[in-house]
């Protein structure tokens, strides 16, 4: 099987596993992109048809959402908040930190894959601001020292 | 030896976890039986990870702890607090809502029950439907979200409407910065919105229930989802709730990062799976909202705060507050503060009192200079107005609004050209896109912004005109409000967009 026809097939199975849930293309959408890592095109038709809407209606859903992608991200997802109680933290500078050091601008992925640099607005962490997510993990009040260890680790 | 180490996510993205391995292997290491309890936060963030160890005398803390300092939880130490209860924040709140977060197993139902639990469902159970709605009336409650609409209101309209089918939604989408009161009593008393959303089902006649959570919330997820199935398991959701007869089932559903999908009727579009582009009103959500069914859709912390209200009664509740803010509020204090976190106090205290009294002025130690109050939308306070009492109407006359009681606090370091700047940007990002002023118009006052910043002195008043359209012209307050912080900028920190001007001149 081709890597598409296996997507395919794997989106089929999760629109097969939501039957009967009221509004199911978020919580179908969020399991494409746990499975597969983004929503790639060729999931489209698939949703489309399995979910009875057109392809324009589930695109426009897939673009809506700063969540999904269409594009798969890097091995690391590093998230920094932007959001107002980070920024009275110093948030703004230890972004433009980030950038310079992984040579990335928001939504940007690195060449060799290993990062993608996103922005978030609000962790709730904002009593412990700085915040930021790396991957599954949160982090509290950021500061140099957290941060150099943080992209140690996404540099392995 | 007992000791609670909370599973909230601040006090996890401060170390709880690494903590709560160091402390088993110290005390295997001396020997000693270790339990373990991961508990919700307390609400002194500044303090966590907290450590509580429990003694004949109640549960005393130990903060904030690292997994290097566990050593102090059994022999003493300089982060020892002394009794967790009779810390000066946990004294001086009234708690009501958050009456159980920090201090039960969030997922332990008998710990619910032995703290009151499902008291305010039995009440309201024996109870008809009017006088439910009657006595959510007479509490005063008003909508936590934001918008500071009757609860009791809404849930009038709702058990009014005939129908084959109604919805509890409970909007947990939580966007606005500097709030996490709903992602704390999500992870610290579940249990607590399970009941608040049943008693409001049998109320108007609903047998299911949505929580939209947002997806920047994983801990919260997973609690949320193990408490409902906790809950069914324990017949307490389901075709006959308590052995009542009556059927209420919950389904957690997870957001896609969209700020506005926290405006209500956009929350709905997302719920059934569409853009979460914002609907006119009316029809009000009440009689047409999810599927085009009578809805009721309320905040988190309202619905969480329904079950104290059956438990003591509407008049103990609305004792509390002041003039039409009626109760208590979990004033959320962010940013640059010494001491952050969460206290719930009724409703009156002056910013002053919180931003210089609980919080203890600035984490970096410099003058406070701005006090964003409701989130993005809300407008930037300089300290000459710390004396307006925290209330909806009180806070609507100084020029600004309480939203979900977010306060973030800035130093003399910020620049407030570079925050309305910001409150720009992020209404272009987050719009949905349906009316031109909030969409266009957000990305000219980025513009405008920069003109003046360049020192180009005409741009003030376009910036003021563009605020006026967008107060005007937009369908929901994304629109409407952002004018709040970027006016409130201008108004009361005319400095720092003056000062751009004559460093250009
Ligand atoms: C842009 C925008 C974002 C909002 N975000 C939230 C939110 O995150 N949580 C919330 O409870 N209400 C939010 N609201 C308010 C809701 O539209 C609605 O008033 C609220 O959910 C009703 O519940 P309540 O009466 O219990 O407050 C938002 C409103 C707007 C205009
Ligand atoms: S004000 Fe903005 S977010 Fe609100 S409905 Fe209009 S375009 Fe959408
Ligand atoms: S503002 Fe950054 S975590 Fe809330």
């Amino acid at each position: 099987m081709s890597d598409e026809s296996a997507a395919s097939a794997r989106v089929s199975e999760i629109v097969a596993a939501h039957q009967g849930m009221e509004g199911p293309l978020l919580p179908v959408l969020h399991a494409v992109q746990a499975a597969l890592g983004h929503v790639p095109q060729a999931a489209v038709p698939v949703l489309a048809e399995g979910l009875g809407l057109t392809r324009a209606e589930v695109r426009g859903v897939v673009s809506f959402y700063h969540d999904f992608r269409e594009v798969p991200a890097g091995r690391h997802v590093v998230r920094l908040c932007r959001a107002e109680a980070c920024q009275a933290m110093g948030g703004a500078d230890l972004a433009q930190q980030v950038k310079a050091r992984l040579g990335l601008d928001w939504h940007q992925t690195s060449a060799d894959g290993a990062v993608t640099l996103e922005p978030v607005f609000c962790l709730g962490l904002c009593a412990c601001a700085p915040a930021a997510q790396l991957d599954g993990r949160l982090v509290g009040r950021l500061d140099e020292a957290k941060l150099a260890a943080l992209l140690d680790e996404v540099r392995r | 030896m007992k000791v609670y180490v909370p599973l909230d996510a601040a006090a996890r993205a401060c170390g709880a976890d690494q903590v709560a391995a160091a402390l088993q292997a110290e005390a295997a290491r001396r020997g000693v039986v270790l339990e373990v309890v991961r508990n919700g936060s307390r609400g002194m963030v500044w303090l966590e990870p907290l450590v509580e160890v429990e003694t004949p005398a109640g549960r005393v803390g130990f903060g904030p702890m690292t997994a290097a300092e566990v050593g102090q939880v059994f022999d003493g130490g300089p982060l020892a607090l002394g009794l967790v209860e009779e810390l000066p924040w946990m004294k001086a709140q009234t708690r009501l809502t958050f009456a159980r977060c920090g201090v039960i197993d969030p997922l332990s139902l008998a710990d619910y029950r032995a703290h009151g639990g499902f008291a305010g469902l039995e009440r309201a159970l024996a109870m008809d439907a009017e006088a439910r709605v009657a006595e959510v009336i007479a509490s005063g409650l008003r909508g936590r979200g934001g918008a500071g609409f009757p609860t009791g209101i809404k849930w009038r309209t709702v058990a009014g409407a005939v129908s084959d089918r109604k919805y509890i939604v409970c909007n947990a989408d939580e966007g606005d910065s500097g709030t996490f009161a709903d992602r704390m009593i999500i992870e610290g008393d579940p249990f607590s919105l399970i009941e608040g959303m049943i008693i409001a089902g049998i109320t108007v006649g609903a047998t299911k229930g949505f929580v939209y959570l947002r997806s920047e919330y994983p801990d919260a997820i997973a609690v949320l989802n193990r408490a409902v199935e906790l809950a069914c398991k324990a017949g307490v959701l389901g075709a006959s709730v308590e052995g009542s007869g009556l059927a209420f089932d919950l389904e957690v559903r997870v957001g896609a990062g969209a700020y506005v999908c926290g405006e209500e009727t956009s929350l709905l579009n997302s719920l059934e799976g569409k853009r979460g582009v914002v609907r006119a009103k009316p029809p009000l959500p009440a009689l047409e909202g999810f599927m085009g069914k009578p809805t009721v859709v309320n905040n988190v912390i309202s619905l969480a705060t329904i079950p104290v209200i059956f438990e003591r009664g509407a008049e103990a509740y609305a004792a509390h507050g002041i003039g039409r803010s009626r109760g208590t509020i979990p004033l959320q204090i962010a940013g640059n503060v010494a001491r952050g976190g969460l206290f719930e106090a009724a409703f009156g205290m002056t910013l002053g009192d919180i931003v210089d009294g609980l919080a203890g002025g600035t984490a970096s130690g410099r003058a406070v200079k701005a006090v964003q109050v409701g989130g993005p939308l809300g407008a930037y306070f300089p300290p000459a107005l710390f004396d307006v009492p925290f209330g909806y109407e009180e806070y609507a006359k100084a020029g600004g609004l309480i939203g979900h009681a977010g306060i973030v606090v800035f130093d003399d370091t910020a620049d407030m050209l570079a925050q309305a700047r910001f409150a720009f940007e992020f209404c272009a990002i987050e719009s949905c896109g349906k009316c031109t002023p909030c969409r266009i118009g957000a990305v000219r006052g980025v513009e405008t912004i920069d003109r003046i910043a360049r020192g180009d002195a005409d741009a003030v008043p376009l910036l003021t005109d563009l605020c006026d359209t967008m107060k005007a012209g937009s369908l929901c307050a994304l629109g409407g409000f952002t004018p709040y912080p970027v006016l409130s900028a201008l108004t009361h920190f005319p400095d720092d967009f003056a000062a751009a001007r004559e460093a250009a001149e």
